[in-house]
C-alpha cells in the first residue's frame, strides 16, 4: 500500500458535518398554525425567539456514545465483584450510601420531568435538540442509580435498609431535605424551577461535590462502584451546564427579567447550599474512615469548587449583564461552613436522630476526633463529648440519645424553607406567613418563603411562582406517638419484626441489636406545633433562648 | 447493660459475612411485582415517583401557585383506583434503552454507509427521488412532533412507569425524527438537485400534507397527556403513520430500485410495535378499571372520535402520493383498509368500540 492511503480513506466516503446535521435537525421544528400548544407551564419570565447554539449533537452520535459509557460502568461493576470488593469496603460509608441513593433518583428523574418544561419554552429547535438529549441522560441517570442500589443490596452485609428504600425515600425525616431539592426543580415557575434551581445552580455548582467529591471519598473507603456510576453521571453534566447557560443568555438581555434572576439565584443558591453541603457534607466528613490529614476536607473542596469555580467564573461575569449578584450570600455560606460547623451539626442532627432513620450511624472515634480537629480547629471542643456520649449510649438498653436527658443536646427546630433544621442555632428566627408562623434557619430562608414564593416581588406581580405546601415538618407527623409505634409505622424494622433497621453502630450481631422494646416509652413532639402554641411574647422568649444554643455535657 | 461494647467488625463487609435479623433481605420489598418475580425493570422503576397515597408521608411539599401539587391525578381526564398498576411491557430501563437505540443507530449507519458505497441512490428511480424529498421529507415533521409532544407528555403521569414509558417513546421518535432527516441529507451527498428544504415547505403548505399537520398539532395541542398517549399510538400511528411507512414507502421502494429507505423505515415499524404494547397495556387496565372503566372507555372512545376524524382526514389526503411512483406496486384503498384493519384490532385489545372511526 502506498505512503499514506489507509484502509480508511479508501473506504471513508463523503459524509455531512456535524454541524450540517445539526442544522438540519434543528429545522424539524415548526411553528403550528392549526391547533395552539398545550398549557405550558407557566413562567414570568420572557423568553426571546433568539436561537442560541448550544452545542452540537445528534442522537445517532449520541445513542452509542453513551451505550459506551454504559458498558465501561456494568464492566466496572462486574469486575468489582471479581475482586471481591465488598470484603475490604467500609460499612461506615456503604451505610450512608442507604440514605444517598435512596434520595438521589428521584432528584434525577425530575430533572428529566423539568425539560418538558424548558423544552417548550426553548428558544430554537437546537437548545431543544440539547433538552431532549438531557431529558434521556436524566432517564439514565436515575435508572443506573437504582442498578447500583441495588447491586450494593444484593452483595453487602447488612442489606436491610436497601430493601425499603423507596418506602424509606417517602418517610424518613432526613429524605424529605432532598425531596425539596427534586420538587424544586419540576414545580412552580418554569424558569425559576426548570432553568436557574436546576441548571445554572445545582447542575453548573453543586453536582460538582455531588458527583466528583463523593466518588473520591467512595474509593478511600474501598468502594470502587460508585465512583465507576457517578463520574459517568457527571460527564453528562457538561451538556446540561451548557443548556442551562443558553437559555439563561436568551433571559438576561432583557431587563425586564432582571428582577427575578435576582430573586432566583439568590434562592437557588442559598438552598442548595443549605440542603446540598448538608448531606453532601456530612456523607463525605463523617461517612468515611479515612483521616489522612493530606486530603481535602469538604470546606477546601468546597472553597475550590463552589467558590473559585462557580462564584468567581460563572456567577461573577453575570454582573455585566446588569445582574445583581449576592456576594453576600455566598460569604454567609462559606462562613456557614467553616466558622459556623453547618456540616458538624447536621450529622449531629442525623445521629441524634438515629432510631428513626434506616441506615446506621457508628461513632465517631479518637482517630476521627484527631482528624476534625486538624482540619476544623476547635472541633474537638464544640463535638467531642457529643460522640462519646453517642458511643455510650449505643448499647441497647441505654437511653437512646434522642431521649436522653443526660447530653444536653436540644432537639431543633426545622427550617420552613430548606427542610434542614435551624442548626446554626444565632441564626433560627421565625415570622408569619398568611397568619401562621413558620420557623427558620437563616434569614434567607425566611426571605425565600415568605418573599421569593409569592404571588408578588417587589410590587411585580408573579402569578406563576410556585408556593411551598405539604406537612414540611416532619416532626408534625409524628406528633404525639410513642417511638416505637413511630418506627413500625415508618417500617424501619426487620424482618423479624422486632430488629430495628438503623443501629447506632456497626456490630452485625443480633444481640447487640437495638429492638422496639429498647426504644418504647418515649414520645416524640413536633416543636413546630409547641412553638405556635405560645403566646408572642412566650415565643420571643423561646426563640432566644434557642438563639443561644446548648452545651453537651461532659461525660465521665 | 450499660457498658461501651467492644467493637467487633467482622472481617469482611460482603453479603453472609454474618448472620443477623435482616441480613438475608437482599431483594427491594416495598411493591407488588407484576409477575411471579420481580423484574429488573420493575426493581430500577417502581415507586421512585413517590405518590402520598403511598409512602409519601408529608405529601407533596411544592405546589404550583393555584395549588396543584407536584404530581396531580387530575391531569387526565382518565380515572384509576391504582394508576401503580401499569408496567411497561417492553421493560425499558436505561441499559436496554442505550442497547437497543444504539443497535438501531449502528444498523442504520451500516445499511446507509455500504448503500451509498455501492451506488446505489444514483441508481433511484428518479420520481421516486421526488417522492423521497418531497413526501417522505414532509413526514420526517410528523415524527418529530410526536416526538416533542411525548417530551411534554412525560412530565404529566402520577407514576414512574407511565411517565418513563411516554419518555422512551418519546426518545425513540426523535431519534426517527433525525434519522430520516440525516439520511435525506445524506442522500442528498449523492443525488444532484435534491432539495432538503422541499420536505418541509410541503410540510407547511402542501394541501395533500395539511390534515397530517393539523393531526399532528392537535396532538400537540392536546393539554391531557393521556390523551396525547393515546391519541399518537392507538388512532394517529396505524391510520396515518404505518399507513405511511408501512402502507406506502416499505411496499414502493423496492420497486423503484431503493433497497435503502425501507431499512431506515423499518427501524420506526420496529419502535412502534413496542410502544404499542406499552399503550396497549396502560389503556386496557384503565378500561377494565372497577370503579372508573366504563368512564374510561367513553373517554376513549371520545378521544378516538375527535383524534380518528383528524387522521381520518389526513390518511385520505395523502392518497395523491400513492400515484406519484413511476411503478405503482401499491393501492392508496388497500392499504387503508389494512390500517383500519389495524386499528380494529388495536380498540377490540384495549376495549373500545372504533366502529364510529372506521366503521364496521
Ligand atoms: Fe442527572
Ligand atoms: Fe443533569
Ligand atoms: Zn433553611
Amino acid at each position: 500500500m502506498p505512503d499514506g492511503l489507509t484502509l480508511n480513506k479508501i473506504t471513508a466516503q463523503r459524509g455531512i458535518s456535524v454541524g450540517e446535521a445539526t442544522r438540519r435537525v434543528a429545522d424539524l421544528g415548526w411553528t403550528p398554525s392549526y391547533v395552539q400548544e398545550a398549557m405550558t407551564f407557566p413562567t414570568d419570565y420572557k423568553i426571546k425567539k433568539s436561537p442560541r447554539d448550544p452545542m452540537k449533537q445528534v442522537l445517532r452520535s449520541y445513542f452509542p456514545m453513551q451505550e459506551e459509557k454504559d458498558n465501561r460502568v456494568y464492566g466496572a461493576l462486574d469486575a468489582a465483584l471479581r475482586g471481591d470488593m465488598f470484603r475490604n469496603v467500609e460499612p461506615r460509608w456503604v451505610e450512608w450510601m442507604k440514605l444517598f441513593l435512596a434520595i438521589i433518583p428521584f432528584p434525577e428523574i425530575s430533572a428529566a420531568r423539568s425539560m418538558a418544561m424548558v423544552g417548550r419554552l426553548a428558544p430554537g429547535e437546537e437548545l431543544r435538540t440539547g433538552f431532549a438529549m438531557q431529558m434521556v441522560d436524566e432517564f439514565r441517570h436515575s435508572t443506573i442509580q437504582m442498578n447500583l442500589k441495588k447491586w450494593y443490596m444484593e452483595n453487602y452485609i447488612d442489606p436491610a435498609g436497601f430493601d425499603i428504600t423507596e418506602a424509606a425515600f417517602g418517610k424518613c425525616y432526613a429524605t424529605t431535605i432532598g425531596r425539596q431539592f427534586a420538587e424544586g426543580f419540576v414545580t412552580g415557575d418554569a424558569i425559576t424551577s426548570a432553568n436557574v434551581y436546576l441548571t445554572v445552580v445545582a447542575e453548573t455548582a453543586f453536582t460538582n461535590t455531588l458527583f466528583v467529591a463523593m466518588p473520591s471519598e467512595a474509593a478511600r473507603n474501598g468502594d470502587y462502584a460508585l465512583p465507576t456510576v457517578f463520574l459517568s453521571v457527571q460527564s453528562d453534566e457538561s451538556r446540561h451546564i451548557g443548556n442551562g447557560h443558553s437559555l439563561l443568555m436568551s433571559l438576561i438581555n432583557d431587563p425586564d427579567n432582571h428582577l427575578l434572576l435576582e430573586r432566583d439565584l439568590k434562592y437557588a443558591f442559598w438552598q442548595n447550599h443549605a440542603i446540598v453541603d448538608a448531606a453532601i457534607g456530612t456523607f463525605i466528613e463523617y461517612g468515611t474512615t479515612d483521616r489522612d490529614k493530606k486530603k481535602e476536607s469538604y470546606a477546601e473542596l468546597w472553597h475550590r469548587w463552589i467558590y473559585e469555580d462557580y462564584y468567581r467564573t460563572y456567577m461573577l461575569p453575570l454582573e455585566k449583564y446588569g445582574i445583581k449578584i449576592h456576594h453576600d450570600d455566598v460569604g454567609a455560606a462559606w462562613d456557614r461552613i467553616v466558622k459556623h460547623n453547618y456540616v458538624h451539626y447536621t450529622a449531629q442532627f442525623f445521629s441524634v436522630g438515629w432510631p428513626v432513620n434506616f441506615w446506621r450511624i457508628e461513632a465517631q472515634t479518637e482517630k476521627d476526633f484527631e482528624w476534625f480537629e486538624a482540619k476544623y480547629p476547635g472541633w474537638y471542643a464544640e463535638f467531642g463529648n457529643y460522640w462519646k456520649w453517642y458511643k455510650k449510649l449505643s448499647a441497647p438498653g441505654e437511653t437512646n440519645i434522642l431521649f436522653n436527658q443526660d447530653t444536653g443536646y436540644v432537639y431543633p427546630h426545622r427550617c420552613w424553607s430548606c427542610m434542614v433544621p435551624a442548626l446554626i442555632r444565632e441564626d433560627f428566627c421565625y415570622d408569619e406567613v398568611d397568619g401562621q408562623i413558620y420557623t427558620y434557619c437563616s434569614d434567607i430562608c425566611r426571605w425565600t418563603h415568605k418573599t421569593a414564593f409569592s404571588a408578588e416581588f417587589e410590587g411585580r406581580p408573579t402569578p406563576a411562582m410556585g408556593r411551598f405546601s405539604g406537612r414540611r415538618e416532619w416532626e408534625t407527623c409524628y406528633n404525639g406517638w410513642d417511638l416505637a409505634d413511630a418506627i413500625k409505622d415508618l417500617g424501619f424494622v426487620r424482618a423479624d419484626g422486632q430488629t430495628l433497621i438503623p443501629q447506632p453502630h456497626l456490630i452485625f450481631d443480633d444481640s447487640k441489636m437495638w429492638k422496639l422494646d429498647h426504644v418504647r416509652g418515649h414520645t416524640l413532639g413536633s416543636p413546630l406545633m409547641h412553638f405556635r402554641s405560645l403566646t408572642p411574647e412566650q415565643r420571643e422568649v423561646a426563640a432566644a433562648e434557642y438563639r443561644k444554643g446548648f452545651k453537651i455535657n461532659a461525660i465521665n | 447493660m450499660s457498658a461501651t461494647q467492644d467493637e467487633v467488625h467482622p472481617k469482611s463487609g460482603a453479603a453472609g459475612a454474618a448472620i443477623f435479623a435482616g441480613s438475608d433481605s437482599h431483594r427491594y420489598n416495598y411493591y407488588e411485582p407484576k409477575g411471579r418475580k420481580a423484574t429488573h425493570y420493575e426493581d430500577m422503576t417502581v415507586d421512585v415517583q413517590p405518590d402520598p397515597k403511598r409512602y409519601l408521608l408529608q405529601d407533596w411539599i411544592i405546589s404550583f401557585a393555584d395549588g396543584t401539587p407536584t404530581y396531580y391525578e387530575g391531569w387526565t381526564k382518565a380515572k384509576s383506583s391504582d394508576w401503580h398498576k401499569f408496567r411497561a411491557v417492553d421493560q425499558e430501563w436505561e441499559r436496554t434503552h442505550y442497547q437497543r437505540q444504539s443497535t438501531i443507530v449502528g444498523m442504520l449507519n451500516n445499511v446507509i454507509e455500504n448503500g451509498r458505497r455501492s451506488g446505489a441512490p444514483k441508481r433511484f428511480d428518479r420520481a421516486w427521488v421526488k417522492v423521497l424529498q418531497d413526501h417522505l421529507g414532509a413526514y420526517k415533521h410528523a415524527e418529530f412532533g410526536l416526538g416533542t409532544s411525548m417530551m411534554q407528555a412525560q412530565r404529566y403521569g402520577y407514576t414512574q412507569m407511565i411517565n418513563n414509558a411516554i419518555l422512551t417513546n418519546s426518545s425513540y421518535k426523535l431519534r426517527f425524527a433525525q434519522d430520516l432527516t440525516l439520511y435525506l441529507s445524506e442522500l442528498a451527498l449523492d443525488i444532484e438537485g435534491l432539495d432538503l428544504d422541499a420536505g418541509k415547505q410541503h410540510w407547511l403548505e402542501d394541501p395533500i400534507w395539511q390534515d397530517t399537520r393539523r393531526a399532528i398539532e392537535a396532538i400537540m395541542g392536546a393539554s391531557d397527556y393521556l390523551e396525547q398517549y393515546f391519541a399518537t399510538n392507538v388512532i394517529f400511528e396505524p391510520l396515518v403513520g404505518e399507513l405511511f411507512r408501512s402502507g406506502f414507502v416499505m411496499q414502493v421502494a423496492a420497486a423503484q430500485n431503493d433497497f435503502i429507505t425501507p431499512s431506515v423505515v423499518s427501524a420506526a415499524e420496529g419502535d412502534y410495535e413496542r410502544n404499542l404494547a406499552n399503550t396497549v397495556e396502560m389503556f386496557s387496565i384503565l378500561v377494565q378499571d372497577p370503579a372508573h372503566g366504563e368512564q374510561n372507555r367513553k373517554l376513549f372512545v371520545s378521544w378516538a372520535e375527535m383524534h380518528g376524524k383528524l387522521a381520518n382526514a389526513a390518511a385520505a389526503n395523502l392518497q395523491p402520493i400513492w400515484s406519484q411512483p413511476r411503478v405503482k406496486v401499491a393501492q392508496f384503498t388497500e392499504a387503508f383498509d389494512q390500517a383500519k384493519n389495524r386499528l380494529r384490532a388495536i380498540s377490540a385489545e384495549i376495549g373500545f368500540d372504533a366502529r364510529a372511526i372506521i366503521g364496521d
